[in-house]
């Protein structure tokens, strides 16, 4: 019963910490807490500027930080006493992350505030209103919602840091820091205000249940290794000493987690139905960032943590893991495509192909470091795809707002020839046809796939890539070769937000499809994750 | 095991006193009822009038529950620095000041946007 202490014999030494390191995050934190002040001191009339240049600005400013840290890996606080705190690790593949997740955010913010498509933006103030009360119907009458900026600009911050956690209690507080803005995102659509607050209420409930296991997984794992650090994991698996119940176990439950957040089978039952009711440049960056840190998080705990890869004498966890993750990456391929073939909305079909293309990451997951550079390009080429996609799908519009039931889209080609070779484009990329980024970021993955010996991943990656072309081509016809109906809806001329954003997707999808070897270079200077 | 003596002589305790203090009552108390004594929570302030069931309630108190976590979870840092504020010196200062200000920020966008105002 000594434990006892009592203040004057504490003995406390204080991190060094690594200011630079740091910058990126800290920019994008502060800048979304200065967005919170101008939502409060503000007048309205001015808000929008403010906030949209204060978000530009920070993310542009953290993206240049980024690169600044390129070059030196090592973990952003250092005791004098040379013991480790790994609460935040900035290394090679982590700082490519936290740059894909900052560039596709300056799309992802240039599409939320798009202002011209849709007469004062797609958001409200007040998710919580009733819909189809009189103060829902006032508050859609006068649009212009600021408050989206700060919360975005808090959710990149949390997927950032979610990709350079060392240790899995920081790992929660970034888990928590990007889900919680993103639940409120997605009940703040200004139309089809029902759809909305039903995709946030469940991805809200489920979202905390997936919350839940990952937390519960730490305190296992701290029940095994004694440390929540990756490391130490490690290094407590290499020694082997204590319950594999507690590490096994624990590992399942973070591993739910996390396959939640890629949404990979069977842990994706919200992504349809938030996908489709969250307003669609929130569609957008979740697609695009949310799959960015949720595969990087997988990607970081599994190399680390659990490939044992910094131990070649001991025994090696993945044997455990390997089979049961490969049987998700199979299911997750297989019934994102087949169930794509079904889809009658746009959206609904976006969402069951980022699905299937979460089964296309863990195949570079489970191949661990062999296929790390190539599950990097993947996430940057899908990333700026499906960006452009969602804007894309902003654009096509009738009197009720974003007309996206594909029946709607026949024949579109023929009013709009040039939206239907962009979107076109995209589909061919999302189906994996040379020349675009979709084939370069597939044939990476499977080549690399291949080297580390999982064939049948491999197999039936390709298969599904095959399934999962049909609906892509499927819309492809339709735009092209159907009738129009009778009150088709128009293609919107872009507003110069949603208009760079259509462009770098298809530069990017271009670019990557023709010349996948500068990016290639990227990733592979990159290096692997920081393990010792 | 030795480390866990003294908690579960505390559960025991805690076990014991509650099982006393509840049959104690029902032994000892004289039963006397009246509309204060049934009321769910006896604080000499009326309770809100709610509708059958349960009923609806004004989603009001839920916003100033969740105001009063936001200041719970401040004090409960702000213990701990106290408690170690000497060894903790102008680096932990710092640190705290850096916290506060954050929740302060939260604070300022409450209020100004009315969420102190009950009407």
């Amino acid at each position: 019963m000594t434990t006892m202490v009592s203040a004057d014999t504490l003995d406390i030494s204080f991190p060094e910490v690594d200011y630079l390191a740091l910058a990126p995050l800290l920019i994008v934190f502060g800048a979304a807490c200065v967005g919170i002040l101008l939502e409060a001191f503000l007048p309205r009339t001015r808000r929008y500027s403010a906030q949209l240049v204060l978000s530009v600005v920070g993310l542009v400013a953290a993206l240049v930080t980024i690169v600044m840290n390129v070059g030196e890996d090592r973990p952003a606080f250092a005791m004098s006493d040379g013991s480790r705190v790994d609460a935040i690790v900035i290394d090679g593949p982590g700082l490519f992350l936290m740059g894909a997740i900052v560039a596709m955010g300056v799309i992802a913010v240039l599409l939320i505030a798009e202002r011209r498509v849709s007469a004062g933006g797609a958001f409200v103030a007040h998710a919580a209103v009733a819909a189809d009360s009189k103060a829902d119907a006032a508050q859609a009458r006068h649009p212009g919602a600021t408050e989206v900026f700060p919360l975005t600009m808090f959710a990149i911050g949390g997927m950032m840091l979610f990709c350079v956690a060392g240790d899995l209690l920081t790992m929660f507080i970034a888990l928590e820091a990007f889900s919680l803005p993103l639940y409120l995102l997605c009940g703040l659509a200004r139309r089809r205000r029902l759809l909305s607050q039903e995709a946030a209420m469940k991805y809200f409930l489920l979202g905390a249940f997936a919350s839940a296991f990952f937390i519960y997984g730490v305190a296992l794992l701290y029940g095994y290794a004694g440390s929540v650090q990756l490391v130490d994991i490690n290094a407590a698996i290499a020694a082997s000493g204590n319950s594999q119940v507690l590490l096994l176990s624990g590992l399942a439950m973070l591993a739910v987690g996390l396959l939640f957040k890629a949404a990979a089978v069977p842990f994706h039952v919200w992504t349809p139905d938030v996908y489709t009711g969250a307003p669609t440049p929130v569609t957008a960056l979740m697609a695009a960032c949310t799959k960015v840190a949720a595969i990087g998080g997988l990607l970081r705990v599994f190399n680390v943590a659990f490939g044992n890869s910094g131990n070649p004498g001991g025994p090696s966890l993945a044997w455990d893991w390997r089979p049961i993750l490969i049987a998700i990456a199979i299911a997750t391929m297989v019934i994102g495509a087949i169930l794509a073939v079904t889809q009658t909305d746009i959206k609904r079909l976006l969402a069951y192909s980022s699905i299937a293309n979460a089964g296309y990451l863990l195949v570079g997951v489970i191949a661990l470091g062999q296929a790390l550079g190539a599950t990097l390009f993947y996430l940057v080429a899908y990333g700026f795809t499906v960006l452009a996609a969602f804007a894309v799908v902003t654009l096509v519009r009738d009197s009720q707002g974003e007309a996206t039931h594909l029946s709607r889209w026949a024949g579109l080609a023929k009013r709009s020839p040039r939206f239907a070779v962009i979107f076109t484009l995209l589909m061919l990329a999302f189906a994996g046809i040379p020349l675009t980024s979709g084939f370069a970021a597939k044939f990476a993955v499977f080549s690399s796939a291949l080297e580390a010996g999982q064939t049948s991943l491999v197999i039936v990656g390709v298969l599904s890539s095959v399934i999962l072309a049909f609906p892509y081509l499927k819309v492809v016809v339709l735009l092209w070769l159907s009738q129009p109906v009778e009150d088709a809806p128009a293609v919107s001329m872009p507003g110069f937000m949603t208009g760079t954003a259509v462009t770098v997707g298809v530069v990017f999808t271009v670019l990557l499809g023709l010349a996948p070897q500068v990016l290639l270079n990227i990733v592979d200077g990159a290096g692997q994750f920081l393990a010792k | 095991m030795e480390l866990y003596g003294p908690i579960v002589v505390l559960f025991a305790i805690a076990l014991a006193f509650a099982i006393i203090s509840v049959v104690g009552a029902r032994l000892a108390g004289p039963r006397r009822f009246n509309r204060a004594k049934n009321e769910a929570y006896e604080c000499g302030i009326e309770p809100t009038p709610t509708g059958p069931g349960g009923g609806k309630f004004p989603i009001k108190f839920y916003l100033t529950a969740m105001l009063f976590i936001v200041f719970d979870i401040e004090i409960i840092f702000l213990y701990p620095w106290a408690v170690a504020f000497d060894s903790l010196g102008l680096f932990g200062f710092v640190e705290m000041v850096l916290f506060i200000a954050t929740v302060f920020i939260a604070y300022t966008y409450v209020w100004r946007r009315g969420g102190l105002d009950w009407d």
